[in-house]
């Protein structure tokens, strides 16, 4: 059951990303009547998922890379869900919108099943690890859209000619200091996220888990975001300088998200 | 119905003309009072501002005559300025009385004041006794469908003026401009304006930079800002947020090289620059700094134009809205018209059930409560299928431009009191207040009788 209710919400889900996809074309009009319902019962379909999800297989289930995937589009969702109401604009749908859409679809897909020893005495350190994890994750994916807004608006404002779709965005301002929170508090999520990672790694396979290639995408990204934050505070970095490397912080954390399937290490196949 | 409007508007008569017909607010009641006396005008109401000097009025039989009005008030000559005058009558006079108060007919289309200054001489008429019944049903729901126009189309929500797009796009770019300050080089008239627009929407410490020292001293006074001397330019300028520049410089003040300081010194902060200097204070180049916005005064003239445009595209809807209101308007007239014959037949035949019951009730004897509701359901199930086809005949002649007749055939028939005057559609209201649904301007009794 819970992967059907997760299949729904990636109907639904589907149909905000069609809506958000029309809005960038100046014709979401009416598809926005659907897409909102769509997307809160989208919501709903997906918490349930995972609230049976763990109700069947116990929370060890969670920290699957699988439902690791379904609980940050959840949590991705919810932070729209909470820009929507706090600016009363849907325009980042256009870039939150896929992934969310993706990492459900994803996850609704995939039929591996990777089981994790819960015998281990590491069990609460890998919730511990993935929880914070996929916060951060979250936060600097927000943070990522944050600078592609800035950057499309601050373009448009200098051209002279505002869309509709930018016009309805938050101000520059708001929209610089929003990334820079959700940096802000994503990046030491991210930082003790991994640092339990790391302890569970040395545990189990000594020092050699470093040459693994999720650890060493997952320390490239650390530094990329701490470079942002860095090149933030000391010269305040904003608008394209920031985009850019916010925009390659997010390729790399996506194949460090992705290395999951490449990596031995972090699916417990002992190297 | 019977509505009226005439007088002269922007669209019919030049300024030279529309003054001659202006009545100031002082002499309204005196105006008003005048208009009521006029063979036929029930009620009346005048609309005059800068733009329009209007009547509006309502007349028991169909027939007014306000060019009468025009002539003896305002002292005219027979035929003089007639070529200026608009009349319309019925639904027109319906529609454009709903088109002014959603601002659909004024000069800058969207604009707010007008609706404002229609709603004061509503008060003023009111107050005076000259607007009371239908004449206020239309004022109000006009009231009700400019506050539709409003809310369902965008009309209203772009700026319009230079300086109210300079605060436009400032709140775009900071946000709320609470503590945001602004840094005025030149002393300028223009300067001045979008300053105070700028403050009005919450700009905090304002700066004056001029070449003459004393005219930036007191330019600041009058903003309570501070007056800062020109040789300290360059580096007081990164304070402000918001830069706007004036001068009479031949050349441009602010080049690439200061934008670059400029950001330095603001840890690339964003700055909006507004150049309103013909020749530009600002080289374009600024604008290619990140972080930083020039718009200079064609700039900000296209804004203005593009804002317009959206307003004549957004017209339309609204144009739409007030028809599809003006069509309402004109259905709950035309039920009104019928409703106080059905009430009066409703009452006229349960009269007569309650006579002929009480008439026979003596010969019945002592009823039980089940005989007893057995008999009222009876006699009334008779008469209410006896009101049936007229109710409904009267109802579907609402809709027909004949109804008068069948509401005469159908007092003649049953011998109905002479028709009282049509009870109100909706109690007299406030300006802003909406106007009751259908289902109350219905009484009770016709409710009753709808399932049959």
């Amino acid at each position: 059951m819970p992967l059907l209710w997760l299949r729904v919400a990636t109907v639904l889900y589907g149909v905000g990303l069609i809506h958000a996809i029309l809005m960038l074309r100046q014709r979401g009009e009416r598809s926005g009547r659907i897409a909102a319902p769509a997307v809160g019962l989208g919501m709903v379909f997906h918490f349930v998922s995972l609230v049976e999800t763990a109700g069947l297989y116990g929370y060890s289930e969670l920290v699957t890379i699988r439902h690791a995937e379904s609980a940050l589009a959840l949590i991705i969702a919810l932070i729209f869900t909470g820009l929507y109401l706090r600016y009363k604009t849907a325009s980042p749908a256009a870039l939150i919108f896929p992934l969310i859409f993706l990492l459900t679809f994803s996850s609704a897909l995939s039929q591996h099943k990777v089981t994790i020893s819960t015998s281990s005495i590491f069990g609460g350190w890998i919730l511990f690890h993935v929880c914070t994890l996929v916060f951060g994750y979250a936060m600097l994916f927000l943070s990522f859209v944050s600078s592609l807004l800035y950057l499309v608006l601050s373009r448009q404002l200098k051209m002279k000619q505002a869309s509709s779709w930018a016009s309805r965005m938050p101000a520059l301002q708001e929209i610089d200091e929003l990334g820079y929170k959700a940096l802000l508090l994503g990046f030491p999520f991210m930082t003790i996220g991994l640092l339990a990672g790391s302890v569970v790694a040395e545990e189990r396979f000594g020092a050699s888990f470093i040459m693994d290639p999720k650890v060493l995408l997952s320390v490239l990204m650390w530094g990329i975001y701490l470079t942002l934050l860095y090149t933030r505070w000391s010269a305040g970095w904003r608008g394209r300088k920031a985009a850019y490397l916010a925009s390659v912080g997010f390729v790399v954390s996506v194949f460090a998200w992705g290395a999951n399937y490449l990596s031995r290490l972090h699916r417990f196949i002992a190297p | 119905m019977n509505y009226f409007v005439l007088g002269v508007n922007h669209k019919t008569a030049p300024v030279q003309v529309r003054e001659r017909f202006a009545v100031p607010e002082s002499r309204l009641p005196e105006a008003l009072a005048k208009l009521t006396t006029l063979q036929g005008v029930e009620e009346g109401m005048i609309v005059s501002t800068c733009n329009r000097v209007e009547i509006f009025a309502r007349s028991q039989n169909g027939h007014c005559d306000l060019q009468q009005f025009v002539r003896d008030y305002f002292g005219f000559k027979a035929g003089e300025y007639e070529q200026y005058i608009f009349q319309h009558e019925q639904l027109d006079a319906v529609k454009h009385v709903f088109r002014v108060a959603s601002s659909l007919d004024s000069m800058v289309v969207g604009e707010s004041q007008i609706l404002g200054q229609v709603k004061e001489a509503y008060a003023i008429a009111r107050a005076v006794g000259a607007v009371n019944s239908q004449l206020d049903q239309l004022l109000t729901r006009a009231f009700a469908v400019a506050k539709k126009v409003r809310n369902e189309t965008t009309i209203a929500s772009s700026s319009v003026s230079i300086a109210s797009v300079a605060v436009e796009l400032a709140e775009k770019i900071f946000g709320s401009l609470n503590g945001k300050s602004v840094y005025l080089v030149g002393a300028g008239k223009m300067c001045e304006l979008a300053a105070r627009h700028l403050i009005a929407h919450g700009a905090k410490k304002i700066y004056v930079g001029n070449r003459t020292f004393d005219r930036a001293v007191t330019l600041a006074e009058k903003f309570d800002g501070e007056a800062i001397p020109f040789d300290r330019l360059y580096d007081t300028v990164p304070w402000a947020d918001i830069v706007i520049s004036s001068t009479g410089a031949p050349h441009a003040i602010f080049r690439k090289e200061h934008g670059e300081k400029f950001l330095h010194a603001r840890k690339n902060r964003p700055m909006f620059f507004i150049d309103i200097a013909v020749p530009r204070d600002i080289d374009p180049g600024l604008n290619d700094l990140d972080g930083i916005f020039v718009y200079n005064i064609d700039d900000l003239q296209q804004v203005v134009q593009s804002h317009l445009g959206d307003r004549r595209k957004e017209a339309v809807r609204a144009e739409a809205l007030v028809d599809e209101e003006v069509r309402k308007f004109e259905a709950r007239a035309q039920t009104a018209e019928v409703v106080p014959t059905i009430v009066s037949l409703q009452q006229h035949l349960e009269t007569l059930r309650q006579a002929e019951l009480d008439r026979v009730r003596g010969r019945l004897g002592t009823l039980s409560p089940e005989q007893e509701m057995a008999v009222e359901a009876l006699t009334r199930g008779i008469i209410n299928k006896i009101m049936h086809t007229p109710i409904t005949t009267l109802k579907s002649a609402a809709r027909d431009p004949e109804s008068t007749t069948v509401i005469d055939v159908v007092r003649k028939l049953f011998n109905l009191r002479p028709e009282e005057p049509a009870p109100p559609l909706a109690p007299p209201a406030q300006p802003e207040r909406k106007v009751a649904v259908d289902e109350a301007e219905t009484p009770a009794l016709v409710k009753q009788n709808q399932k049959y």
